[in-house]
C-alpha cells in the first residue's frame, strides 16, 4: 500500500513540476517532454535518479524523466560490458521494449482507429 | 506596408495582456498531481505485477513501460486520453502514456494522408524529438560521468 502512496506522491509531483513549466513559460508541452527527459538523464547522472526510482518505483519510471534515467543507466551498463561502444548500444537496448511497444501499438492503433470529432 | 511605430506596438501588448485571460494556474497544478499521480499509481500496479511474476523491482520497469504505452495508445484510439489531456495538461503528457499518445493522435489526425506520410511520418512528431534529444543528451550526460567518476 505504501508503494501505491509513493508512486502517487513523486509521478504526481514531476507531473506538477512539469505543469509549472508549462504555465510559466511559452515551451509547448513537446518541448517539455523532451526537456524532461533531457532532465532525467542529467539528474540519473548526477546518482540522483536511481535513489528516487527505489523510493518512487513507477512514479519515477513512468515519467519521461525515467525514460532518460533508463537511456543513461543502459549505457553506462553496456560500457562496463563491451567498452566504449556501449555509448552507443546500451541506450536503446535498455529503452528497446518502450520504443519498439510505442512503435507496434501506436501503428497498430492508428491502423485500428479513426480520429474522433 | 505601413511599420508600426514602437508606441503602437506598446499599446498593442498592453491590450493583449488585458484581454489574455489569466491561467487557472493553482488548478493546473492540482489536476497534473491528481492526473500524473492516478497514472503512475496504475504503473505500480503493473510493476507490482511483474515483481509477483518473478521478476526483480529493476527488470519490471521494462515491461511495465510497454504495458503502460499499450494503454496510453489504446485509449488514444478510443477518444479518450485526449479528452483527459484537456484538462490535466502535463499531468497527463509526462507519464509515458502520453508519449503513446502523442505518437497515437498524429498518426490518427494525417491518416488521410496516406499510410507512409500520413501514420507513419506523423507518429514520431512529437516521438522523435523526444528519442532525439533523449539519446544525445544520455549520450553527452555518459561521456561525462565516465571523465568524471569512471564506469
Amino acid at each position: 500500500m505504501v508503494d501505491f502512496l509513493l508512486a502517487f506522491a513523486v509521478g504526481g509531483a514531476i507531473c506538477v513540476a512539469a505543469q509549472l513549466v508549462l504555465d510559466l513559460t511559452k515551451l509547448t508541452p513537446a518541448h517539455i517532454m523532451v526537456l524532461f527527459v533531457s532532465l532525467g538523464a542529467v539528474v540519473s547522472g548526477l546518482g540522483l535518479y536511481g535513489p528516487l526510482v527505489k523510493i518512487g518505483g513507477a512514479g519515477a519510471t513512468v515519467p519521461l524523466t525515467g525514460f532518460g534515467h533508463a537511456l543513461v543507466q543502459g549505457m553506462l551498463e553496456d560500457v562496463r560490458q563491451f567498452g566504449i561502444l556501449g555509448l552507443f548500444s546500451g541506450g536503446l537496448r535498455a529503452t528497446a521494449v518502450g520504443i519498439t511497444s510505442a512503435v507496434v501499438f501506436g501503428y497498430l492503433m492508428a491502423i485500428l482507429f479513426n480520429p474522433k470529432g | 506596408m505601413v511599420k508600426a511605430s514602437n508606441r503602437q506596438k506598446e499599446a498593442y501588448q498592453q491590450l493583449l495582456q488585458k484581454h489574455t485571460p489569466s491561467r487557472p494556474i493553482f488548478r493546473n497544478l492540482v489536476l497534473a498531481f491528481l492526473v500524473g499521480g492516478a497514472i503512475t499509481t496504475i504503473g505500480q500496479g503493473v510493476l507490482n505485477f511483474f515483481v509477483s511474476q518473478g521478476l526483480s523491482p529493476k527488470d519490471a520497469a521494462t515491461p511495465t513501460a510497454g504495458v503502460m504505452i499499450f494503454l496510453g495508445a489504446l485509449l488514444t484510439g478510443l477518444g479518450v486520453y485526449d479528452k483527459i489531456g484537456k484538462f490535466a495538461g502535463m499531468g497527463s503528457a509526462l507519464p509515458i502514456t502520453g508519449f503513446a499518445n502523442s505518437i497515437v493522435s498524429p498518426a490518427l489526425e494525417f491518416k488521410r494522408e496516406g499510410f507512409v506520410l500520413g501514420v507513419g511520418a506523423r507518429m514520431f512528431q512529437v516521438a522523435g524529438p523526444v528519442i532525439v534529444y533523449g539519446v544525445v543528451s544520455s549520450l553527452v550526460v555518459s561521456v561525462l560521468h565516465i571523465l568524471v567518476k569512471g564506469v
